[in-house]
């Protein structure tokens, strides 16, 4: 699970173009939108598509994603869980 | 005095205001299934012209222009739609006097995938060219991109002309196409509706692309009959919040609409008639009823054609500016189709029938990605 | 009351690593590879704190960092927000995006279109990124023309003015092909000394160019 979500934070900080954050910079359960990491409604449909696209799992309803999206560590136990 | 004089809408429920209208009267919805690969690899529910009907009624204005060029389906629809307008207008589109302003958001962007053309053909600039050609008309064609508001815009634009003794006339055409390039961009924004559009619904669940060009023929001079409507003011105006959600407060179609009844000189209790932007989008809808109930036109009633023709993105505003000159004409709006039961969270007076009225003064909205919003109110003009 | 003439209060000019403001070079990078390399040199420059500009595609970082340039020194807050005017204009509309999206459709097997690259490939976005930065929320126009034309900009600029519907306008042309890019912009309002118009722009444009 560790090992995911470090995986996750460099490929958020690329997809996301963070440029100025170091994937020390990201705590694993801090909220991704509003107050953490200010992520904004085009960043929530580009982590779809990093879903979609590094982990082959498709978030069909996007108000799903409100969950999956609350912070690394549930993005992490969600790909765990949906992965073939 | 800016006057309306002609008008044309080509889209899938007709190739001319008129039967495009009487279409939309009837209730027949324009968006359907579209199982076409080429554009996205499962079926997607869009509004789209006939290319058949297209491609014969195209090669009766080539030949009576004796032309023998290539065009694309873009170019196509937007030559024949001002060829309508124009013969309706008696304006003559080879002075000087006449200027020609397009408004699309991607023109012939198709382009980018295959192209049988020279390469700059896919460049914005060069479809001014093209359409300015085709009927000699000798001002370079001016090019409006500006989102989902360019239809709107391009009418305010043209009006600003006019009024500044800039141009008698101006030529207002407006067209954009379904491609891959814009599904697959929607697609990926979640904000395609799996079904026809249900603006203003409580179940609205997103927008349907449509294809369409339309052309307004507006002049100095107003024509011999009962049906003179004017331009009486547009603004456009910026949330200043975010490039793709609208604002929460509709803070910058509040400006638009305010600025434009200004110019009007009309009271915000002469608007008998607000023609919406009306995506369908939980969003775009929800803001534009607040900014029509900041306005305190809670009333006043409203509608989206959008449920029939779909958003036809650049040509929006002109195809529906055309559709609601052709309300004013008849005295009679259009229901709001898809629109069941009231979905936002401000009471405003949405259409949910065809419904007579005596239309004088009316609002356009159009709202847009980069934050834009434009506003436009026509009327009757008194004698 | 009469209304002052709108003037041109400053100007700036961004192309070849080099960002001229009324005529004086104000930054330079020639080790800067690319404008996104060089958009990047000259945001950290003015070392202004705003994460979204590394969202940005790379013409609207060109459009951004020119509008920083141009409003350094200048105080936009004596205007109301509703009173702050853009209009834009360039000839490849947003290309370079457009390209980058059709290649992540033009594959079926690698089919991701990205919802980021994808918003802005509308021009105006340039428009709206400018006016979310400074909080202008006037009027919003981008026109697409083969070459740059001070008459379309500054007779919308003034029509606008004259029409009582702004104060204060940013102008100008903006424009980013696969090999080069450019920025013009500049700030109407009724301060300065240069009038504006089509000829004095067209002047100013020509001698940065």
């Amino acid at each position: 699970m560790e090992e995911l979500i470090e995986k996750l934070k460099v490929q958020l900080i690329e997809q996301l173009n963070l440029e100025d954050m170091e994937p020390e910079d990201i705590d694993a359960d801090e909220p991704l939108f509003g107050t953490g990491l200010g992520l904004d409604s085009i960043d929530a449909l580009e982590l779809i598509v990093l879903l979609e696209k590094e982990y082959g799992i498709k978030i069909q309803n996007p108000k799903d994603g409100q969950k999956v999206f609350f912070s690394l560590r549930t993005m992490a136990e969600f790909i765990k869980e949906n992965q073939k | 005095m800016v006057y309306f004089r002609s008008d044309n809408i080509i889209s899938s429920l007709g190739f001319s205001t008129k039967e495009t209208f009487s279409s939309i009267f009837n209730g027949d919805i324009g968006i359907r299934q579209v199982e076409d690969s080429s554009i996205y690899h499962e079926p997607f529910p869009a509004s789209m012209i006939d290319l058949n009907r297209l491609n014969s009624e195209f090669e009766i204005l080539a030949n009576k222009y004796s032309n023998t060029k290539e065009y694309t389906k873009l170019e196509k629809m937007l030559l024949l739609s001002i060829e309508e307008a124009l013969r309706k207008s008696g304006v003559n589109i080879k002075s000087k006097r006449t200027g020609i302003i397009i408004s699309t958001t991607k023109g012939n962007i198709d382009l980018l995938e295959t192209n049988n053309f020279p390469k700059d053909r896919v460049m914005l600039w060069k479809l001014g060219d093209v359409i300015s050609d085709f009927f000699d008309n000798p001002n370079k064609a001016i090019i409006i991109s500006n989102a989902c508001i360019s239809g709107v815009l391009a009418i305010n634009t043209a009006a600003m002309y006019i009024n500044s003794g800039r141009f008698d006339n101006m030529i207002v055409t407006g067209a954009d196409i379904v491609s891959r390039f814009v599904v697959s961009g929607f697609m990926s924004f979640l904000s395609l509706s799996p079904t026809a559009c249900k603006p203003f619904d409580k179940t609205r669940d997103g927008l349907s692309l449509g294809e369409a060009a339309a052309t307004l023929i507006l002049s100095n001079k107003r024509e011999n009959n009962e049906h003179n409507i004017v331009h009486r003011g547009g603004a456009s105006a910026n949330d200043a919040n975010h490039i793709s959600g609208p604002s929460r407060t509709g803070e910058g179609s509040f400006i638009a609409i305010d600025k434009a009844i200004k110019e009007s000189g009309l009271n915000y209790n002469e608007i008998d008639h607000i023609s919406a932007h009306g995506t369908a989008t939980p969003f775009n809808d929800e803001m534009e009823s607040i900014a029509i109930h900041r306005h305190g036109m809670d009333k006043v009633p409203v509608n989206s054609i959008k449920g029939y023709l779909g958003h036809t993105l650049g040509a929006a505003g002109v195809v529906e500016t055309a559709i609601l000159l052709e309300e004013m004409r008849r005295n009679t709006m259009i229901a709001t189709a898809g629109y069941n039961e009231h979905g936002v969270t401000n009471y405003i007076n949405v259409l949910s029938k065809n419904t007579p009225q005596n239309l004088n003064a009316c609002l356009k909205m159009a709202s847009g990605f980069g934050g834009s919003n434009a506003a436009m109110i026509v009327s009757k003009s008194s004698k | 009351m009469k209304k002052e003439a709108l003037k041109i209060e400053t100007y700036c000019m961004v192309k070849n690593n080099r960002i001229v403001v009324d005529g004086h070079l104000v930054f330079e990078d020639q080790d800067a590879v690319g404008l996104k390399a060089f958009a990047k040199t000259a945001y950290r420059h003015l070392k202004p704190s705003y994460n979204k500009f590394f969202k940005m595609d790379e013409i609207s970082k060109l459009a951004f960092v020119a509008a920083e340039f141009l409003l350094k020194d200048v105080n936009l807050e004596k205007y109301k927000s509703e009173e702050l005017s853009v209009v834009l204009s360039n000839s490849e509309s947003t290309m370079v995006t457009d390209k980058n999206h059709q290649q992540s459709i033009s594959d079926k097997d690698n089919f991701f279109p990205s919802p980021s690259v994808f918003v802005y490939t509308l021009p105006n976005i340039m428009i709206g990124e400018i006016s979310i930065r400074h909080n202008m929320k006037g009027d919003n126009a981008f026109f697409i023309v083969e070459n740059f034309n001070a008459d379309l900009i500054a007779n919308h600029i003034n029509n606008l003015f004259l029409t009582n519907k702004s104060s204060a306008f940013i102008g100008g042309w903006v424009n980013y092909s696969d090999d080069k890019y450019e920025a013009f912009l500049y700030l109407a309002s009724e301060s300065g000394s240069i009038l504006h118009n089509a000829s004095e722009i067209e002047k100013i444009f020509k001698i940065n160019h």
